[in-house]
């Protein structure tokens, strides 16, 4: 009976594997993320990077304002190139950007930011990058531009002044 | 132009020729007792055609022919010979044609090499790599013909990516694939085997050349590209976990085990279907990774062009082989019920058998840290990646025992043995846990974890190490084997330990100081080479021993197509190596610059040499 049931199994299972990899040639599609609109904020708990102390994410971000929400590490190189346009960002009053330090060590992120200046009004610590995940993000850097707590574009990778123009027009 | 039809209709006379095989293989199979001289004449003209087809492609890439599409796609004027040479293999269509020349370069070598073999078991090994080689043809010609005109004949070609444009990996395929496609032999070998009921001591030492030759150009082909990957890549590690790197590694583990497998299967006659699903598992993984990297599913340098249609040939393909293979497997391969075999628990094949085990449990780590994502994406639309903390936490605690299996396996003696005469084993184990823990309190490392791993690779180190004086030569391929294992795991655990890394930003005549180093950033040249433009910074390196040392590590924009890259300057000595990068901060004049100092970097390239040094050992040994 055992000699039986192995070889069908072995070949359910395979069948399945099958499935599986056929579904995912179907909609192959690993560099194309979907920057999807409208999307209800994730609700998390996390710590300050200056104070250390915890925060909750409803504390962050109020209703009625706009937040570029920036995702960057010190170990970060594309990070470094797209600082200098998030300083020019966050001179602008109606836009608070907000840093998640993703994945890094304290003191490499405080010379990092010692070396470049620091263009956000807030920044959490996601350490092991589970915050990361419940935002959705791909990887460092990434940015969310939030209108009443609501996610409404996302940026995959470094921003550029194209995509800063972007920005600037979505909050005008 | 000449040549691309050359090796078109090339491809398709070979295509017919393994056609044609079948039908007299099948007329072979049943009436006669030699094998046919047509079968062996065809195989060769089928390997002729190929090696022509592949020279036509060679050719036309070093004759900038860009009315071939592959050739437009993947190569330009400016580039060096070596490189266009190269850019042969670098691209898709062109590694398939590698692939294709490699299988059947492999399956004319087995029918010349083993005239002693049964006919029946010949043909039907020819009959199953006849099967895969047709299925790669037809994929190469519907899917991926690397003969594709275009008209009008562009003047100038896309250039071929940059960081391919290096020596070691424009070798790192053909040797990779000698290893990849060489487990297809294995495969068709045990197929043929199983379905004949021939799977016995003789067979496996048969075949035991061939587990070599593959395990051989596997080993040294992952060296390639672990190298390449720390030159290139600029992040100063040679390892990442990347999905692309681990299904390189699956067949390894898998083949890794079979040869084991098979040593036993030679001496005792048991573990038959241990071989037997290896010699598949391996073929297989081997074709897994080229459907996880080629279809697009998996995204990596080696993903040359994301085509669903490419991926959906492969996917078939490689399941009807699996299914082929199952069948076969479950028709034929009954495990002999008279001949239970019982294990003792301490004796040669036991231990072997346990670090199969090991071997497998590994082997489905890396398996699942590099399919799952790709499952749950599907089943629930969650993304996940699933990065190097997962391996190693999974891996290295289990690499404690099966080290020390690897020490003490081999003084066993096969079906039973005793633990007599055997106190240097006691006394060399005490002696490696004083030692790493003496080590380990010098760097005031002191976790538990490290000194039990140090200790357990030491022992291995120190046993074969006796060994190469105490045995005189009885086995010395696996002693050399074991030997350079035990360096591998102890240099990337020194690695990793000591291992040091300054990140800072700094203009030209800056200087960045900490207590141990001094780094001075002296100037900036510029450099103009056929394919690339080089802006290189020259750095001195002070050390707190006042020792000095300049490194010049280069940002190159390459012209076709235009990529900057960083290059790495590396100052390999025998202890350390020196590693500095820089990246360009944009829009401002500062450099990024990453200076790591890396311990014992060339041994690990060395233990990879000296573990395939084994096997090269045991595969001249066998021959003679």
């Amino acid at each position: 009976m055992i000699n039986k049931i192995l070889p069908y199994s072995v070949i359910i299972i395979f069948v399945i594997i099958f499935f599986i990899f056929y579904k995912s040639l179907e909609d192959s599609k690993i560099y194309t993320p979907d920057t999807y609109s409208k999307k209800d904020l994730p609700v998390f708990n996390t710590k300050d990077f200056f104070s250390g102390e915890n925060v909750k994410s409803s504390s962050i971000f109020e209703l009625d304002k706009i937040y570029l929400l920036n995702i960057w590490s010190s170990w970060c190189v594309p990070c470094r190139q797209e600082h200098s346009l998030l300083m020019n960002l966050s001179s602008d009053n109606k836009l608070n950007v907000i840093g998640m330090n993703y994945k890094d060590n304290l003191k490499n992120a405080q010379n990092f930011l010692k070396e470049l200046g620091n263009p956000y009004k807030e920044i959490f610590i996601d350490l092991d990058g589970t915050t990361a995940i419940e935002w959705g993000a791909y990887g460092v850097p990434e940015s969310f531009l939030i209108i009443n707590n609501e996610i409404v574009k996302k940026y995959i990778g470094p921003l550029n002044q194209k995509l800063i123009d972007e920005i600037n027009l979505l909050i005008e | 132009m000449i040549y691309s039809l050359v090796g078109h209709y090339s491809l398709i006379v070979g295509l017919i020729i393994g056609l044609s095989l079948f039908y007299f293989s099948y007329k072979n199979f049943n009436n006669s007792t030699i094998v046919n001289t047509k079968i062996l004449s065809f195989t060769f003209l089928q390997l002729f055609f190929v090696a022509i087809s592949f020279i036509c492609l060679i050719l036309s890439f070093i004759f900038s022919d860009f009315s071939n599409e592959t050739v437009f796609n993947n190569s330009h004027t400016t580039k060096p010979l070596f490189y266009k040479i190269s850019g042969t293999w670098g691209n898709h269509e062109g590694s398939l044609l590698l692939w294709l020349l490699v299988l059947t370069l492999f399956i004319f070598l087995f029918l010349v090499r083993s005239k002693n073999q049964p006919v029946k078991y010949k043909i039907l090994t020819l009959v199953f790599q006849q099967i895969i080689i047709v299925g790669f043809f037809l994929f190469l010609i519907k899917t991926s013909n690397p003969f594709n005109f275009i008209f009008p004949t562009p003047t100038e070609g896309l250039g071929l990516n940059p960081i391919l444009q290096d020596p070691a990996l424009a070798i790192h395929p053909p040797i990779l694939y000698l290893g990849y496609v060489g487990s297809s032999i294995i495969f068709s070998s045990v197929l043929a085997a199983t379905s004949l009921k021939i799977i016995s001591p003789s067979w496996a030492s048969h075949i035991k050349k061939w587990v070599l030759i593959s395990w051989i150009f596997l080993t040294l082909g992952i060296l390639l590209g672990s190298i390449w990957a720390y030159y290139e890549l600029g992040w100063g590690g040679f390892w990442f976990w990347d999905p692309v790197e681990n299904v390189s590694l699956m067949p390894w583990f898998a083949l890794t085990t079979l040869l084991h497998c098979i040593l036993v299967l030679e001496k005792k006659s048991i573990l038959t279907s241990w071989v037997i699903i290896l010699s598949i598992a391996t073929f297989t993984l081997s074709m897994c990774g080229t459907f996880l990297v080629r279809s697009g599913i998996l995204n990596s340098v080696h993903t040359f062009a994301n085509d669903p249609e490419r991926g959906l040939f492969i996917l078939i393909f490689l399941f009807i082989l699996i299914f082929l293979s199952i069948l076969i497997f479950f028709f034929f391969h009954k495990d002999d019920e008279k001949k239970t075999y019982s294990f003792f628990w301490l004796s040669k094949e036991s231990s072997i058998l346990i670090n199969n085990w090991f071997m497998m449990y590994f082997l489905s780590v890396v398996l699942i840290g590099t399919v799952y994502p790709i499952f749950l994406d599907v089943i629930s639309s969650q993304k996940i990646s699933v990065g190097p903390p997962f391996y190693h936490k999974l891996i290295i605690p289990f690499l404690i025992p099966f080290l020390l299996m690897m020490a003490i396996g081999p003084k066993l003696k096969w079906i039973k043995s005793q633990l007599e005469d055997k106190i240097y084993l006691i006394f060399f184990l005490i002696i490696s846990i004083l030692l790493a823990f003496l080590i380990l309190k010098n760097f005031n490392q002191n976790i538990l974890i490290n000194t039990i791993l140090i200790s357990s690779a030491l022992y291995l180190f120190f046993i074969t190490l006796r060994d190469f004086f105490v045995k005189k030569y009885k086995n010395i391929s696996q002693n050399i084997a074991h030997f350079g294992f035990s360096l591998l795991i102890l240099s990337i655990l020194f690695n990793n330990l000591f291992a040091s890394e300054i990140i800072t930003n700094l203009k030209v005549g800056e200087t960045f100081e900490n207590s141990k180093t001094k780094i001075v950033f002296e100037s900036v040249d510029e450099k103009k080479k056929q394919n690339y433009n080089a802006i290189i910074a020259n750095f001195s390196i002070i050390n707190s021993n006042g020792e000095q040392e300049s490194l010049s590590p280069e940002l190159r924009i390459y012209n076709q197509p235009v990529i900057a890259t960083s290059e790495a300057d590396i100052k390999t000595t025998l202890m350390s190596d020196k590693f500095i990068v820089i990246n360009l901060v944009q829009n401002q004049d500062f450099f990024n610059v990453r200076y790591q100092v890396k311990p014992f970097m060339l041994w690990i390239w060395l233990s990879v040499m000296l573990i395939s040094s084994g096997g090269i050992i045991s595969f001249l040994k066998k021959r003679i």
